[in-house]
């Protein structure tokens, strides 16, 4: 349901560019945390200590940076689309409290496990499992979501438990392998010796499992509502839409490929392709809703004036913030050294 | 259960989480602003005492700011889960200034932070230094966006309201300079910086006081007592204008919170300021009183017989919890007081040259090192509870703002909340005094022009990275 009102009045679908926007973050967001989380899930599993504090160290001095997508995607909502927020936060309501208490406790690791020794494996516990409760909950949301949101009076109307089904867990599953995928390939890139070795075995099996899952959620998905079922499966949208999964079998089989022949930087890449195209395989399934079922995006969205108002800052501040970010990321370049430790 | 319904719990999770949340901000400005000065100085002059104390405040910043920046993300996401009805009807007005704080500040933050703390071997000096101010300039601009937000809530202004509730702009100037922002940044920029100073000067005096034990001489500490007491002179009393300007302009917007400070329950002409008492708001006496008559007319209309309305102007379930309100008003000011008279103190020493040789003013200086915090806390408490029952003053009761959630979600995440806080914080709290109680290397310059120093520092003179000579401008952090 297209409001022809808003676009006709400014000429600009403003609602339409900052969904897009948003849908950027989150992605960013996704990737970016994505791969410092499976590092935190794979943290207890990686032998010897001083792999540990050497992958731990890999993504010290950007964790904060890619944890602010989170707060762009999040802050950005209530700006852009206050209805949505509104909605959505008080319906994930546990999921989101305890994502939020997991990014506590991985947060403060990065410097407390260097600040005791007497404590510092208890902070190491708190790193993993706040990574995957972390996660869990993350792809516990995403699943809530997809399965839809009661709305009433332009609040949320449903019960404390809604959003736990065995499909939000399976989705939550699947973001935690998902997220060991990146972190494993990420510590390929980044490490050498021993560590290397080991986080191409953990990646070997995340990729299978990310393909099983990608696989099982995409089907699950036509089944939970009509409407994911006609985007996808009627003419002539699946002559256009199977290049989706295509790509997948794609990225999936060129990653596989790489990690078999030792390559270091591309089973990054492909990895974060499968999570590019079924985070773009979700947004075909939404569009045109932000809160399924019933919310559109022109729904949501705050009047013209200040998505207009935000916009500016948007455009002027994005290019120069991807540039900084992309300058910290050149600063710590290359291979992670054990002994690189700052404390 | 009046006593447990869902909105009180859901104020005083925000409340929780929003308090241990502002000490960590009002230190990172401060502090980052103290490292950024550190580092140019270190620059400008070469004297390793600078980079000594730049190196012995980062780690203490990198934990606080790590703090600061977990909590942070809970409180943005808290304002949703906790007060949908409130994201909904201000979202089109305060959610895009949070949108700027996000994309102006956190962002900046965070893309130089990696590099100031990580980043001293990678970089030249130069763009370490670069990296130091972008972060510092972050949490200012942050302060910056969060105080319009908050200060928009006490004093709307520039808004309209559409069909459907929401609250929608009608001048954008007008939300962000809205009447209460110029004087709350001020404010509370300056209570970062003092409560900064307060901080690293107590550190300071501690080291002092156990290096004079010892007989010995600590140039970091030295350095550490002598800048926090500049600011303490100069910055305090400066406090002292502002929060009388930004009381000026509370009575002018909310008459109900300065009579609640002021615990004036009856309109009258020469009001006394009271400097003791318990306020009672079932007799609307304020019992045990030590007064001094006339004093609040004077110092709120500048003429001692001058009228303040009382809270008998306003409807009784509008008022807010006056002790509280009197209370937390008379520990900032009191805090404040001190401070000023701490700063006084020091330049007393300091004209005689005996500003390291007192261990009274050193004793002093320690007790107060987290004051500067306290009284944060305690003006926040003055603002916010003394604006109820409102969340946006005048126009959004709080007991409206509320998500439809049931009394047991709140109550169990709250319980969450303060034991992960507890517990993180506290360990969080516990390891930065720790840092705070190691011996900055102490730095004896024999000669300034031929950089040549001396370490009495058995720890760092043992290091072979220990000569942290600013002209080499490699540093190795131990
Ligand atoms: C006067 C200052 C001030 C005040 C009143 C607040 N904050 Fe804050 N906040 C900061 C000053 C600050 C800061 C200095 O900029 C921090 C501290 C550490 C950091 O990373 O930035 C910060 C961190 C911080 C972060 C993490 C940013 C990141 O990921 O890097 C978030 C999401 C918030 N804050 C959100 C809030 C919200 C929603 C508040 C009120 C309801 C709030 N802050 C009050
Ligand atoms: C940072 C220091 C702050 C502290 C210590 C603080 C403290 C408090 C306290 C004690 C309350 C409860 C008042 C009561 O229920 O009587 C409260 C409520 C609230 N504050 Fe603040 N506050 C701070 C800053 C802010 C800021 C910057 C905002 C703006 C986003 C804000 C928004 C609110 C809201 C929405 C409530 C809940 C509704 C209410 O009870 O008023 N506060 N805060
Ligand atoms: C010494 C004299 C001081 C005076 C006269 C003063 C005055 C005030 C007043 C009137 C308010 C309430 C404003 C409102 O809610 O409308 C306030 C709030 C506040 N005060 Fe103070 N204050 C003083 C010292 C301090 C000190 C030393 C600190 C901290 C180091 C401090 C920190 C704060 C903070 C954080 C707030 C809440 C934010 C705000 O509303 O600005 N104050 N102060």
């Amino acid at each position: 349901m297209i409001d022809s009102m808003t676009i006709a009045s400014s000429g600009i679908d403003y609602a339409m560019i900052w969904a897009g926007l948003i849908a950027f973050a989150v992605l960013a967001y996704i990737i970016l945390d994505g791969f410092d989380l499976g590092i935190g899930i794979l943290f207890p599993f990686i032998k010897s200590k001083t792999d540990q504090e050497t992958a731990m160290n890999s993504v010290a001095p950007i964790w904060d940076g890619n944890e602010t997508w989170l707060v762009l995607g999040g802050g950005g909502l209530f700006a852009v689309f206050p209805l949505a927020y509104a909605v959505i936060m008080p319906a994930l309501y546990m999921p989101i409290i305890v994502m939020l208490l997991g990014l506590i406790f991985r947060g403060v690791a990065f410097e407390f496990h260097w600040r005791t020794k007497n404590s510092q494996d208890w902070w190491d516990r708190g790193f993993f499992l706040g990574s995957l409760v972390a996660t869990l909950c993350q792809g516990i949301a995403l699943g809530a979501l997809v399965q839809g949101i009661t709305v009433a009076d332009r609040a949320y109307a449903g019960g404390w438990w809604d959003w736990l089904t065995p499909f939000s867990i399976t989705t939550g599953i699947a973001l935690a392998v998902g997220y060991v995928l990146l972190g494993a390939t990420w510590l390929n890139m980044k490490t050498t010796g021993e560590l290397q070795k080991q986080s191409v075995q953990f990646a070997k099996i995340a990729a299978w499992l990310t393909l099983l899952f990608i696989g099982i959620i995409s089907l699950w998905m036509v089944f939970i509502e009509q409407q994911y079922l006609h985007r996808w499966f009627d003419a002539p949208n699946l002559y256009y839409l199977i290049i989706v999964p295509l790509a997948v079998l794609f990225c999936g089989f060129q990653l596989l490929n790489g990690l078999r022949k030792g390559r270091e930087n591309s089973p990054f890449f492909y990895a974060i392709g499968l999570f590019v195209l079924s985070y773009i395989g979700i947004l075909i399934s939404f569009y045109p809703n932000l809160v399924p079922p019933s919310i559109t995006i022109w729904q949501a969205a705050a009047p013209d004036d200040s998505l207009k108002f935000l916009l500016v800052g948007a455009v002027a501040l994005l290019p120069i913030i991807i540039g900084y970010t992309a300058y910290a990321y050149w600063v710590f370049r290359g291979k992670v050294k054990a002994d690189e430790a700052y404390h | 259960m009046e006593l447990l319904d869902a909105v009180l719990l859901a104020r005083i999770q925000f409340a929780f989480t929003i308090a241990f949340h502002i000490i960590f901000p009002g230190l990172s400005i401060g502090l980052a602003a103290y490292l950024a000065v550190l580092e140019g100085l270190w620059l400008k002059t070469g004297k390793s005492v600078y980079l000594a104390a730049f190196k012995y405040w980062l780690k203490i910043f990198s934990i606080i700011f790590g703090m600061g920046v977990v909590s942070g993300v809970v409180m943005s996401y808290q304002i949703g889960t906790n007060w949908s009805v409130f994201s909904d009807k201000t979202g089109p007005v305060l959610g895009p200034l949070m949108g700027y704080e996000v994309l102006s500040a956190f962002f900046l933050e965070a893309g130089f932070l990696g590099v100031m703390l990580f980043g001293m071997n990678k970089v030249g000096k130069g763009l370490h230094f670069f990296a130091t101010v972008m972060v510092s300039i972050g949490t200012l601009m942050s302060a910056f966006w969060i105080l319009s937000v908050n200060s928009w809530m006490q004093t709307p202004t520039g808004y309209a309201i559409n069909e459907v509730g929401q609250f929608i702009v009608a001048d954008w100037f007008e939300v962000i300079f809205n009447p209460s922002f110029p004087y709350r940044l001020a404010h509370m920029t300056t209570a970062a910086f003092l409560s900064t100073a307060f901080l690293v000067g107590g550190v300071g005096a501690w080291h002092l006081f156990k290096a004079r034990k010892k007989g010995e001489r600590n140039e970091v500490a030295r350095l550490m007592f002598s800048m926090a007491m500049w600011m303490a002179a100069l910055v305090a009393p400066l406090q002292l204008l502002i929060g009388d300007l930004h009381g000026l302009n509370t009575l002018e917007h909310q008459p109900a919170k300065v009579a609640a400070m002021e615990g004036n329950y009856h309109t009258q002409k020469g009001a006394p300021l009271y400097l003791f008492g318990l306020p009672n708001s079932e007799t609307e006496t304020v019992d045990y009183a030590i007064k001094i008559p006339k004093a609040a007319s004077f110092i709120l209309t500048h003429d001692p017989d001058g009228e303040l309305v009382g809270l008998d102007q306003f409807p009784k379930d509008e008022w807010p919890n006056v002790p509280i309100v009197f209370w937390s008003f008379r520990l900032m000011l009191a805090i404040g007081m001190g401070m000023i008279a701490i700063g006084f103190w020091s330049l007393y020493l300091r004209a005689r040259k005996k500003l390291y040789d007192s261990p009274m003013l050193l004793r002093v200086a320690i007790v107060f090192a987290p004051s500067g915090i306290i009284a944060t806390l305690a003006g926040w408490f003055v603002t916010e509870v003394g604006r109820q029952p409102y969340t946006v003053y005048g126009l959004l009761k709080t007991a409206d703002s509320a998500s439809p959630l049931d009394a047991p979600a709140v109550a169990t995440s709250l319980l969450a909340f303060m034991l992960v806080y507890f517990i993180v914080f506290g360990a969080g709290v516990w390891y930065t005094m720790r840092l705070m109680g190691k011996r900055p290397s102490q730095v004896i310059e024999v000669d300034d022009d031929s950089q040549t120093t001396v370490f009495l520092s058995n720890r760092v003179a043992s290091k072979s990275d220990g000569t942290a000579d600013g002209k080499k401008g490699r540093v190795t952090n131990d």
